[in-house]
């Protein structure tokens, strides 16, 4: 094809930025600095939390600990992200995460058993009452997203109204009481050292996780060749394929210093005839819990549905011009209706998260979810305006609020001074994205 | 082969538009023949763009009937009119300022892999080829179009336009937001497209430029149509009597006449 020759020259006119500087040097690399410094945020309010606590921080339990705590705000951001992005807001997560968790509960304690003849021994129950949460989840999100969508109903009014009803139901469903004994194999969703994948399965994930990001780099140089575009210089392939490598391998070796509880392993030990205890007791590294797995799984699909499906061109699209969007012929409504369907089904996958955690539902689960998804996505550098924020971005700002508040209470803050810290970061965060985004146009 | 004798392109018969109880289109009709151009003026709120809205599929028309080839066309949104290869360049560009050039290239027509996702590589190779007519210098594949000049986002809306096969099209003041250089190009190009034999509507306040690109010029006058005359038989000052005063030149008075002269 003579044209794509002729636009290879236009390509080759572009100067590849100055390497003098580091800012031009990472450039070059082409990482987004957005996503770096909130990596580098994280990594010093880690660090400091570390020294603090005179090294205690960094103990494998507490950093485990601290990311599964992050899970469950972290999966809703990643579909605030693309709500917020379409000019929309969702305020009604948390109540629907209470709902659903309230739905797991009442499913494995009474309606699975009782009145759907599935004793507990039913193979694949907690598949079953997964896919009722998920089902109910799409089902909530979708009213919520047409009345928004298609009558026109503003959303924060559509989810306040959610917010306030959903909570209510919840006290209906189990008539003002707590529900525990959930399925045991459910239970493993919230974690903890049965509940997480162990340690061969977690040098194997680091191990793909390494592979991937060189499969990536590769393919992604070879398709800008193939059209003649500019490529990365290598040294800068090879430094972001060894640093992609590093974190991959340094999570998994970081997940398997984590051991089993010694009381715990004793136990299943003596259950499954592994014999007599060694000397110095049972070393068996726990690996990535499970929740950590799914928020894994979550954001890997909802980063390619949000960056190489029409949907997400289409949210993007519309958050930056509504108009163009519809004058481009996408169907607007129903692309708005969508996120909130993908907002349920993420608020069933946190409820699970939450509800196997506490082996069961309270009135209060998901209390104040929607102001920390909000925090952590606007945090992540989602913008209100519209059409910017990115999946990842809300991801580690959902860890960046969660590490900050586990931090806070190592060092024995309380919750309102933990509260406190997390308002004050949350405009901090923002208003130095704002400056620097001014100062960048 | 007389343009009288051939099967109009595009045919608006009492097309009605009303806002509220405001008609920003009244009764207007109007026809458009493949290799030609219609140029549309009017003052402001003549109803120009709104008409032309209509026929694009951004507003849907209160009355009146489209016919596309002779056929009766329904035109209820932007994916109809596309679908009838009507393509528009908005006053307002309608351009995703977020998003980069071959997104919104191919925004609502995005090329995809054979599984079903974005073929980013293959619609930015597209948007090169294009480009490269429209703006040789353009080398901002990458960058979302907000941080583009106006005339380079300018040619990212043309790009749009131009690239999907057009056999009808709008362009609502293509030249507003350009410099000179710029608007020499554009003028080439609606020429080059003309003699690819699409039919173009026109709209502009700029006089000149309908005069030097149109063969019919419709003049619009409080959401009517005044008259649409051949370029050949009027002069531009007739034009702008009949863009101020709404009448044919013909029923002009001598008083009116003189009030023009006074105000031009």
């Amino acid at each position: 094809m003579t044209n794509v020759a002729e636009a290879a020259p236009v390509s080759s006119k572009t100067k590849p930025p100055a390497r003098s500087s580091l800012r031009g040097l990472l450039a070059q690399t082409e990482i987004d600095l957005r996503l770096f410094g909130m990596l580098l945020a994280l990594a010093v309010i880690l660090l400091t939390f570390n020294i603090l606590s005179g090294g205690k921080f960094f103990q494998p339990t507490n950093m485990v600990t601290l990311a599964v705590q992050a899970t469950g705000v972290a999966i809703i951001a990643t579909g605030m992200v693309l709500v917020i992005v379409s000019r929309n807001i969702d305020l009604s997560v948390g109540s629907l995460v209470g709902l659903i968790a309230m739905t797991y509960a009442l499913l494995m304690t009474d309606i699975l058993p009782h009145a759907l003849g599935m004793p507990a021994d039913f193979p694949f129950r907690w598949v079953i009452a997964l896919g009722i949460g998920v089902g109910l989840g799409a089902l909530v999100g979708a009213l919520q997203g047409f009345i928004i969508a298609y009558i026109g109903v503003p959303s924060f009014i559509v989810t306040l109204g959610g917010l306030l009803s959903i909570r209510g139901v919840v006290w209906y469903l189990s008539g003002g009481a707590a529900v525990s004994g959930l399925d045991p194999n459910f239970q493993l969703i919230g974690g903890g050292a049965q509940g997480s994948i162990g340690g061969t399965l977690t040098w194997i994930l680091g191990a793909v996780g390494c592979l991937a990001i060189v499969a990536l780099l590769i393919s992604g140089r070879r398709q800008r060749r193939r059209y003649g575009f500019s490529v990365r210089p290598i040294w800068a392939e090879v430094l972001l394929g060894v640093i992609g490598c590093l974190a991959a391998l340094g999570v998994a070796a970081f997940a398997n210093a984590n051991l089993w509880p010694q009381g715990l392993a004793i136990r299943i030990a003596a259950e499954q005839n592994l014999g007599p205890t060694p000397a110095g007791g049972w070393q068996i590294p726990t690996g990535v819990p499970f929740p950590l797995i799914l928020l894994l799984g979550v954001t890997l699909v909802m980063s390619w549905m949000a960056t190489r499906r029409r949907f997400g061109r289409y949210v993007y699209a519309y958050g930056g011009n509504p108009d163009a969007a519809e004058l481009a012929g996408i169907n607007t409504r129903w692309t708005i209706l969508k996120t909130y369907v993908l907002m349920g089904v993420l608020c069933a996958l946190a409820a699970a998260i939450a509800s196997a955690r506490l082996n069961g539902a309270t009135l209060d689960v998901g209390q104040s979810y929607e102001l920390y998804v909000i925090a952590a996505a606007v945090v992540g550098g989602t913008s209100f305006a519209g059409g910017i924020g990115t999946i990842p971005g809300a991801v580690l700002g959902a860890f960046v609020m969660q590490s900050l508040a586990y931090g806070l209470s190592f060092m024995g803050v309380n919750s309102p001074g933990q509260n406190v810290v997390a308002g004050v970061v949350l405009i901090l965060a923002v208003g130095l994205d704002t400056f620097n985004r001014r100062r960048g146009s | 082969m007389t343009v009288a004798q051939r099967t109009p392109l595009v045919e608006m018969r009492n097309v009605d538009v009303a806002f509220g109880g405001v008609d920003a289109v009244r009764h207007a009709s109007l026809d458009l023949y493949a290799g030609e151009v219609v140029g549309l003026v009017g003052g402001n709120g003549a109803g120009k763009s709104t008409l032309m809205r209509v026929l694009s599929g951004a507003h849907p028309a209160d009355s009146g009937e489209i016919l596309i080839d002779g056929q009766p066309a329904a035109i209820r949104n932007p994916r109809d009119a596309k679908a009838l290869n009507i393509e528009t360049i908005y006053q307002t560009l309608a351009l995703a300022d977020n998003i980069d050039a071959p997104g919104n290239l191919f925004l609502g027509r995005e090329r995809t892999t054979r599984v079903g996702s974005l073929d980013d590589s293959s619609m930015e190779s597209e948007t090169r080829k294009v480009m490269g007519r429209l703006n040789p210098n353009f080398t901002r594949f990458r960058m979302p179009v907000k941080s583009l000049s106006g005339g380079q986002r300018q040619a990212v809306a043309i790009a749009r336009a131009v690239y999907f096969n057009a056999r009808i099209l709008i362009m609502d003041e293509p030249t507003a937001a350009l410099g000179p250089a710029e608007t020499t190009q554009v003028r080439n190009l609606v020429r080059q497209l003309k003699d690819d034999g699409i039919g173009i509507f026109l709209i502009s306040h700029d006089i000149h430029d309908v005069f030097d690109l149109s063969e019919r010029i419709s003049v619009m006058y409080h959401g009517r149509i005044v008259d649409t005359v051949n370029k050949a038989d009027v002069t531009p000052d007739d034009v702008l009597g009949m863009i101020i005063l709404g009448k044919k030149p013909g029923e002009v008075s001598e008083k009116e006449l003189a009030q023009l002269e006074l105000r031009g």
